[in-house]
């Protein structure tokens, strides 16, 4: 049961306390640097689905949030469908499409289908700039009127940031259930060795599928609502392609395959960055440091500080998930 | 009585290989089955076939009398046919109790966590791995790691069970250990179908061997029949008198 693991409680009083602390403070820049936390939260966290748990490096992964965010902004703006409504739609429509590619493309194994994932969000992206509907290579900006629907500017920058905010839990809830769950064992089974596990019975096509199209859906959602917030799209700032590879540093900076880890590599990987790119001395430097310290972990402690804290404290493991 | 497994007219090329070229033969309940061959014979290849890793190139397979030839080897474990790899292929940064339980889980009964979680801590403790359930599978020496193979094998439930080379790389002490859990399994009303080297051990176990050379079956029939058959002799075993002298050793 869920409800019995302490870990539950932990997500669910962190994002409390993700959303109170600024309403409180009625700090905005806060409330923008957190939703910046909460989004890098999701990205790792449902990244953590596919290289954590099944053992398939996505170098595209950042495509699901791109696409969402291009179907919840046409949706909500062009449709002028409510935005719960539109973000939850982008989901669900991109979790079909990556079902559908995933069928395809995770016949590749290894390094195979970690290449065919940057062919995937290369091709993506290419489509977008140029597809009239959603404004080729310009993009989309959201109207000004269509926050009055959401009772003005103010308003929805704040609803906006409590749906992130909810995302962001329920990506860490997804991770948990997922982890503990006999659908999670067959995907420990394939990420330790594919072939052992289909001759174990594992129906190793089908769950990959179904995995790659679960860690689809929540990033989906969060690119509807944070481009919504943002008030624009455009296929650069969509798809970047180093936002992708800087999830996957945040996935190894925490612990890949746990969900606190997820969570807490992304959490203080987005405050690094954040701190980096204003920081007038290291400005455009942050990729050289993202690239040393994946390097790092990568040698000397590749469990991530989760990894890390588990060998420290053996106990650890049996709280922290 | 139909028998349990029946293989008949198997084929299976790699290229310019014959690796099993028109293999038939079949296997009854509660039957242990040995097989043998000089290495390259092709014996692991047809186990392969068997359970669905290779598709059959000719020949059709039947298992508890249903056509299983090219299914995948995931809906074979749930019709009832596990089993352990030659090299063994552990779980290895999951503990012995969850790489059971991925057998309990996904096997023939296809059960739910907690029940699966029961029948592995059973099936540990059939084996005499009970006391490592909580190590990584990593940790384990190559005599608990063969082990762990048939752990994970016996908790899918099967109704047979194909043993690869279980007792290769053992002590003779660890052979004694394993061969009493073949025996074991076999008198829980599961059948068996094994590839073994350790003659000694194939000839007490078997009730009937099948021999394979070059892909071919050379022979079938009970163990001491076989070991006097000189084609035999001549392509495996090399000594006329081993038939006797194996029985003076058992």
């Amino acid at each position: 049961m869920i409800l019995r693991r302490p870990v539950f409680w932990l997500i669910l009083v962190f994002a409390a306390l993700m959303a109170f602390v600024p309403l409180h403070a009625n700090n905005v820049s806060m409330r923008e640097d957190l939703i910046l936390v909460a989004i890098a939260i999701i990205l790792a966290s449902n990244l953590n689905l596919m290289i954590g748990y099944t053992g398939y490096v996505n170098f595209g992964h950042i495509v699901f949030y791109g696409l969402g965010g291009y179907v919840g902004l046409y949706l909500a703006t062009v449709r002028s469908w409510n935005l719960v409504l539109a973000a939850l739609t982008a989901g669900l429509v991109v979790s079909l499409f990556a079902l559908a590619l995933g069928m395809g493309i995770l016949r590749l194994r290894g390094a195979y289908f970690a290449l065919a994932t940057i062919g995937v969000l290369q091709a993506v992206q290419s489509f977008v700039a140029n597809f009239d509907p959603w404004g080729r290579s310009t993009g989309m900006y959201v109207a000004f009127d269509a926050y009055e629907r959401l009772g003005g500017a103010r308003h929805a920058l704040w609803t906006t940031y409590f749906l992130v905010i909810g995302v962001m839990a329920l990506s860490m809830i997804l991770s948990l259930g997922i982890k503990i769950s006999k659908f999670g064992l067959g995907l420990f089974a394939i990420r330790e060795d594919e072939d052992a596990a289909l001759v174990l019975g594992v129906n190793t096509t089908v769950f990959k599928a179904i995995i790659y199209s679960v860690s689809a859906f929540l990033p989906a959602v969060a690119g509807a609502l944070m481009f919504y917030k943002n008030g624009m799209i455009d296929p650069s700032i969509a798809f970047e392609f180093m936002l992708s590879l800087e999830g996957i540093v945040m996935l190894m900076l925490g612990g890949k395959g746990t969900v606190v880890g997820a969570a807490l590599g992304g959490g203080l990987y987005e405050k690094l960055r954040s701190y980096l790119l204003t920081s007038p001395k290291f400005s455009n430097f942050q990729l050289v440091i993202a690239g040393g310290l994946l390097l790092l972990v990568v040698l000397f402690a590749p469990g991530g500080l989760i990894g890390w804290l588990y060998r420290l404290v053996p106990r650890a493991r049996k709280v922290i998930e | 009585m139909t028998p349990l497994l029946e293989v008949s007219g198997v084929s299976k090329r790699f290229g310019g290989l014959q690796a099993v070229s028109d293999v038939s033969f079949s296997l009854g309940e509660r039957e242990i089955l040995g097989l043998i061959g000089p290495n390259g014979a092709g014996k692991t290849t047809l186990f392969n076939v068997v359970n669905g890793v290779y598709k059959a190139d000719k020949g059709t397979i039947k298992f508890a009398g249903e056509d299983i030839t090219n299914r995948p080897p995931n809906e074979v474990v749930h019709l009832g046919l596990a089993r352990t790899h030659q090299i063994v292929k552990p779980l290895q940064d999951m503990t012995v109790l969850e790489n059971v339980t991925v057998g309990a889980c996904f096997g023939r009964e296809y059960l739910a966590l907690q029940p699966a979680r029961k029948v592995a801590l059973e099936v540990l403790e059939r084996v005499g791995l009970a006391k490592s359930a909580e190590m990584s599978a990593r940790s384990l020496t190559i005599a608990g790691k063969k082990r762990l193979e048939v752990a994970r094998a016996l908790a899918a439930h099967p109704k047979l069970l194909l043993l690869d080379e279980v007792l290769a790389g053992l002590n003779p002490t660890e052979i004694t250990y394993m061969i009493g859990i073949v025996r074991d399994i076999r008198d829980s009303g599961i059948s068996v179908f094994m590839i073994e080297h350790v003659m000694q051990a194939i000839m007490s176990l078997s009730d009937r061997l099948v021999v394979l050379s070059f892909g071919q079956k050379l022979a079938e029939g009970h163990p001491e029949e076989v070991a006097r058959d000189p084609q035999v002799i001549e392509a495996y075993l090399g000594d006329p008198d081993i038939a006797e002298k194996l029985k003076e050793n058992d």
